[in-house]
């Protein structure tokens, strides 16, 4: 790839990245924090071309341990952010499913 | 690489661009998540089939240690440690970026197929990634406040000579290419300024921190991306760095205090403002779990601060069940959150949620702050500097011109807390002294509970 065109992509995608997360709400920044930290696992790419290239054993070993980090941040930052959005949610709807009569009849009461 | 390798990555890109675009609203998150975990796992076995991959032990060993630990991890975390878990997996981000980009390094050494651009690259990865797991681990450990130590006198002056020796060993790395002892050498020196850099910041600027530390995490998978010539890797990273930087941005702009001013001239002293007992003396008001329950039992409408303290106690639940029991008697109870308030943006938001409050409760500081004057009632909950008035009122407070909650607006305040010992900012608070506020020491989840009680009592 061209120098240019790699530095081209960059700069649009700084200002994609800047349009996207300028609009999510301050609810939403912790799970956001961990989503786009997962994504920035995308290291493992790298990491699995340096493990998988077979041109020395120093630098397999280096591209496991590429691989083993990279692949921590992805499944830990993509399952953490899913266990923590899963407690997110309107009121309504949890409280249609909420075991405890407590939380219903706090639907009834505090009705807004 | 062939097309389909690079049409494989495209649609990776296009999937976490639409995953973050549904991450900005709550209906759409959960699917947004999916999205990014979509893109990650097609990335991950387009890369597989490349034909640049010769053997598979290695590569299996890895994402089958990295799967189990960061499994592990994630199911096993509780909501309030969530700073330092996010802190964690900067921290390997970065990490793995450097490996990557030493062993392209030293690969490319030894093949002489080394450019001038590669080394460059390699350098900056190095560089970003090496600071940012170093720097990482320094919060994780602060965050779960294992770590105390913040450094030692001159500590700037060293951090000085460490950029230098970067700029000298990023030129060696171009100028020298065929010796891999440079890029060892950039990883160490961006190692110990990692720990310099983070290790004077604690308490309150760790949202900073962790904002800042998920930027670079991004920036270092894009300098690995120039050293690969991967678009993915520009792309997906340069997205992770803009966001990281937006928050950065929002947590600078929620104290009130630039970007440098957090990094290096941290933790603001009290000196100067009037002291404790001039503020204190003899019109602080103790009140009692009874008295509070009386208070609320006459409110119409209840608003509730969050800090901190709030994940401290780990009162999310004790906290929930006060405000069912109060709508229960058809108050309106509302969350104020402060963008700052905990150790992590959205920190607050993440434990309410865990308590299953619903996120149209949570209201956010501008929207809030004009509604103190018809709300009855007031708590605040583990919070200080973010509910002290005299950020509006001292212009030579360290707190200054910090946007905060107008708490000291409401008909009555009541604030739960251990002692009168000031906040992060060191300074005390005429919050606490003021003639509509009253204090309820003590340790938060138990307070919370015995206003419950009390209440049911009534």
């Amino acid at each position: 790839m061209d120098l240019l065109i790699a530095v081209t992509l960059f700069v649009l995608a700084v200002f994609l990245g800047i349009e996207l997360i300028t609009k999510v709400p301050p609810t939403l920044h912790t799970p956001l924090m961990s989503g786009s930290n997962a994504i920035s696992g995308i290291t493992i790419v790298g990491a699995l071309v340096a493990a998988g290239a077979d041109h020395s054993t120093f630098t397999a070993v280096l591209g496991f341990a590429a691989v083993t980090l990279a692949m921590i941040n992805v499944v830990g930052g993509f399952l953490v952010t899913h266990r923590m959005l899963g407690m997110f949610g309107p009121k309504r709807r949890r409280d249609t499913s909420a075991q405890d009569s407590k939380a219903s009849a706090a639907e009834g009461a505090g009705d807004r | 690489m062939d097309d389909w390798t690079t049409l494989g990555y495209l649609a990776s890109a296009v999937l976490f661009i639409l995953g973050l675009k549904r991450l900005s609203r709550p209906r759409t998150a959960v699917r947004g998540n999916q999205f990014g975990a979509t893109g990650m796992l097609i990335a991950i076995v387009v890369t597989l089939t490349d034909n640049a991959i010769l053997g598979f032990e290695w590569i299996i060993a890895g994402l089958v240690l990295g799967t189990a630990v960061g499994a592990v991890l994630a199911v096993r975390v509780q909501m309030t440690a969530m700073p330092e878990l996010v802190a964690l997996f900067n921290g390997f981000g970065g990490g793995a970026s450097v490996l990557v980009a030493a062993a392209s390094y030293i690969e490319a050494a030894d093949l002489a197929t080394d450019t001038p651009r590669l080394s460059a690259a390699a350098g900056l990865a190095a560089l970003i990634g090496a600071v940012t797991f170093t720097g990482s681990l320094i919060a994780f450990g602060k965050l779960r406040e294992s770590l105390k130590w913040s450094g030692f006198k001159g500590m700037q002056v060293v951090s000085v000579v460490g950029v230098a020796a970067a700029v000298v060993f990023g030129v060696l790395m171009v100028a020298d290419a065929g010796n891999a002892l440079w890029i060892w050498l950039m990883v160490a020196v961006a190692a110990v300024l990692g720990v310099l850099v983070v290790s004077p910041i604690g308490g309150a600027d760790m949202p900073v921190v962790i904002a800042l530390l998920n930027s670079l995490s991004g920036m270092a998978a894009v300098a690995a991306g120039f050293v690969l010539d991967n678009s993915l890797l520009i792309i997906a990273g340069s997205l992770v760095g803009a966001s990281g930087l937006i928050l950065t941005q929002i947590m600078c702009v929620a104290m009130n205090r630039s970007l440098l001013a957090v990094m290096f001239s941290p933790a603001p002293s009290g000196a100067g403002g009037p002291s404790a007992d001039d503020v204190y003396a003899g019109k602080v008001r103790s009140t009692s779990a009874d008295d509070v329950a009386m208070l609320l039992e006459a409110a119409e409408r209840v608003a509730i601060v969050p800090g901190y303290g709030l994940a401290v106690a780990q009162a999310q639940h004790a906290v929930r069940d006060l405000a069912r029991r109060l709508e229960d008697r058809g108050t309106q109870v509302v969350f104020g959150i402060h963008p700052v308030a905990g150790r992590m943006p959205g920190h607050m938001n993440v434990l309410l949620a865990e308590a299953e409050i619903g996120y149209e409760q949570l209201v956010e500081m501008d929207d809030i702050n004009p509604t103190f004057e018809q709300t009855d009632v007031t708590i605040v909950l583990g919070a200080n500097d973010v509910v002290n008035p005299i950020a509006r009122t001292d212009p030579s407070s360290p707190i200054a011109g910090m946007p905060i909650l107008d708490v000291d607006k409401s008909g009555v305040v009541v604030v739960i807390k251990r002692s009168l010992s000031p906040g992060f900012a060191g300074i005390p608070n005429p919050l606490f002294a003021a003639d509509n506020s009253m204090m309820l020491f003590g340790d938060g989840r138990e307070a919370v509970v015995g206003i419950t009680k009390a209440l049911q009592q009534i």
